[in-house]
């Protein structure tokens, strides 16, 4: 019998303008895009350049290094995944090349966060993607 | 003083909050229009402009034309989350100096509670077709986690504490134990010891998500609204009192790389509100500010500028918030989305509560109130939201 356990959410691989990106996640790769004409950094991913009109984005990969903008530890939840996880930690991290991203800290206790810590990407390996998780460093 | 050409003339809150499935959302919404028709003095023939948000769907606009019995020749669906009311108030103000309409019809009606919709910690589920969904899903996120952690980074770069957050829940609280509604939908909704709360009833209850505790989020609710607008004409033959429109803004605000969490889009809305009505927050006399949760108004009071940036927590302090109180706006007199009706989408009763307070009907009535804002904020806080900020005047 199949195991019927709740899983994490996984993305949908057929969208267009993230698909690129969770592609990049199989080799463990955390790929933003840049605009060549006028450097912009564009987080989330998408076809066009938001800070020119003559956008000419290119794909770059983070180091995976970054510090924490703010977090909340999620103690109640609903959903059929997240709710066998409870307490969990919900963060935006503010990767060192710029892209502001939404993830889970794991390797730590809700005790030991703190905003402004360093962490460091490590990514769950799921069957067709991995996932950008953080850790303290 | 801004020119007096649109004006609210009725209004009408639902007055249940648990219908216990025996009403549906178009039948709030229905209840609510007649009433509020009828506290104008007014009638469906005369209603020649619709607002809508669409929280019954797509094609809403004519949806509810038919199930009203109406023939709009200005119809509008702007649906920009709990902030739509008003944005429906700004564009009728201006569709009625236009001279496109006399009598402007905003409804909303849910059944957020019994239909169990886990609003605050429902999370989401997997991927999506968009492509902020396909980049969030994964982690969880919840409605009160996004706002936790604004109130987080507000602590970090501020020192805000949480017993200066619950100064907003206490106030709130205060002001809904005066109204026999607020209280009535405490015990519908099952709440638990209702009675005024002090500061470590709020700090001492259950952490949903850190920082915000759960004194600190807004009810689930059933209910529903109506308000009416109408031209100057119109206006001075209904049988309330006008209450005017003086000054509007809408914005947006969204993640954006080494962007501010501690800060609204109320900056953009709350200062053109303000300068088209030729009002300065501190002549404010209440503010009706959509508060979803304790950092919720605590941001939107520093972003409108009723204090500085950063120093809400401290001006917070002391009580001044509250209806018999000095020093500072009457905050949510009708007990808010805290304590009285958050059905989903709480921006019409801030239009309401802002004209019962104009037309001096509150529970919680400010002696003398003239001036008041409503300001809305739709979507989420901590992510991307709209800011609909609304001026009002006494007649």
């Amino acid at each position: 019998m199949a195991d019927r356990s709740p899983t994490r959410p996984l993305p949908n691989l057929s969208e267009l303008d993230t698909a690129e990106f969770w592609r990049g996640t199989q080799a463990n790769e955390f790929r933003y895009q840049q605009c060549a004409n006028c450097d912009t950094i564009v987080w989330h991913p998408r076809a066009h350049c938001t800070g020119c009109v003559n956008g000419d984005l290119e794909w770059r990969v983070s180091a995976g290094a970054g510090v924490v903008y703010t977090f909340s530890v999620v103690r109640q939840s609903y959903h059929p995944f997240f709710r066998s996880q409870v307490p969990y930690i919900v963060a935006l991290v503010d990767l060192d090349e710029g892209p502001r991203f939404l993830t889970n800290i794991t390797g730590t206790t809700p005790e030991e966060m703190d905003v402004g810590m360093r962490v460091q990407i490590v990514w769950e390996e799921h069957e067709e993607v991995h996932i950008p998780l953080a850790k303290p460093m | 003083m801004s020119d007096r050409d649109a004006a609210i003339v009725g209004i009408y809150e639902y007055p249940d909050r648990d219908v216990d499935g025996e009403v549906n959302p178009l039948q709030i919404k229905a209840a609510c229009a007649a009433k509020a028709l009828a506290d104008a003095g007014l009638s469906w023939s005369d209603v020649d402009a619709i607002y809508d948000a669409s929280e019954g769907g797509p094609m809403n606009g004519l949806t509810i034309s038919e199930y009203f019995g109406i023939s709009p020749t200005v119809i509008d669906t702007t649906g920009v989350g709990g902030s739509s009311y008003e944005f429906h108030a700004a564009h009728a103000r201006r569709a009625i100096r236009e001279g496109k309409c006399k009598v402007a019809l905003l409804t909303y009606g849910s059944t957020a509670h019994s239909n169990a919709f886990a609003i605050g910690v429902g999370g989401r589920g997997g991927g999506g077709t968009s492509p902020v969904d396909n980049m969030e899903s994964f982690a969880g996120q919840t409605l009160v986690s996004n706002y936790a952690m604004a109130a987080r980074r507000h602590m970090f770069e501020f020192g805000t504490t949480s017993e200066q957050l619950a100064e907003i829940s206490t106030a709130t609280r205060y002001h809904a134990m005066r109204s026999p509604d607020a209280v009535r939908a405490m015990e519908d909704l099952e709440f638990i010891d209702i009675r005024e709360t002090t500061i470590e009833d709020v700090v001492s209850s259950r952490m949903i998500a850190d920082p915000l505790h759960l004194l600190e989020c807004c009810m689930i609710s059933d209910g529903g609204g109506a308000v009416v607008i109408a031209s100057s004409e119109v206006a001075r033959d209904c049988a309330k009192p006008p209450v005017w429109i003086l000054g509007s803004g809408e914005a947006t605000q969204y993640p954006t790389n080494g962007g501010s969490l501690t800060s609204s889009a109320a900056v953009q809305s709350g200062p053109i509100a303000f300068g088209e009505a030729g009002v300065s927050p501190s002549e404010i006399d209440i503010a009706m500010i959509y508060d979803s949760f304790s950092i919720t108004v605590l941001t939107i009071l520093e972003d409108l500028g009723f204090c500085g940036k950063g120093e809400g927590g401290s001006w917070v302090e002391g009580g001044r918030l509250r209806y018999d109180e000095s020093g500072g706006p009457a905050l949510n007199t009708d007990g808010g989305g805290l304590s009285s009706n958050h059905p989903g989408m709480r921006g019409i009763f801030l239009l309401i509560e802002a004209a019962r307070q104009l037309r001096g009907e509150s529970t919680s009535q400010v002696d003398g109130a003239k001036l008041a804002i409503a300001h809305g904020n739709g979507g989420m806080l901590g992510s991307r939201h709209t800011a609909g900020s609304i001026v009002l005047g006494g007649d």
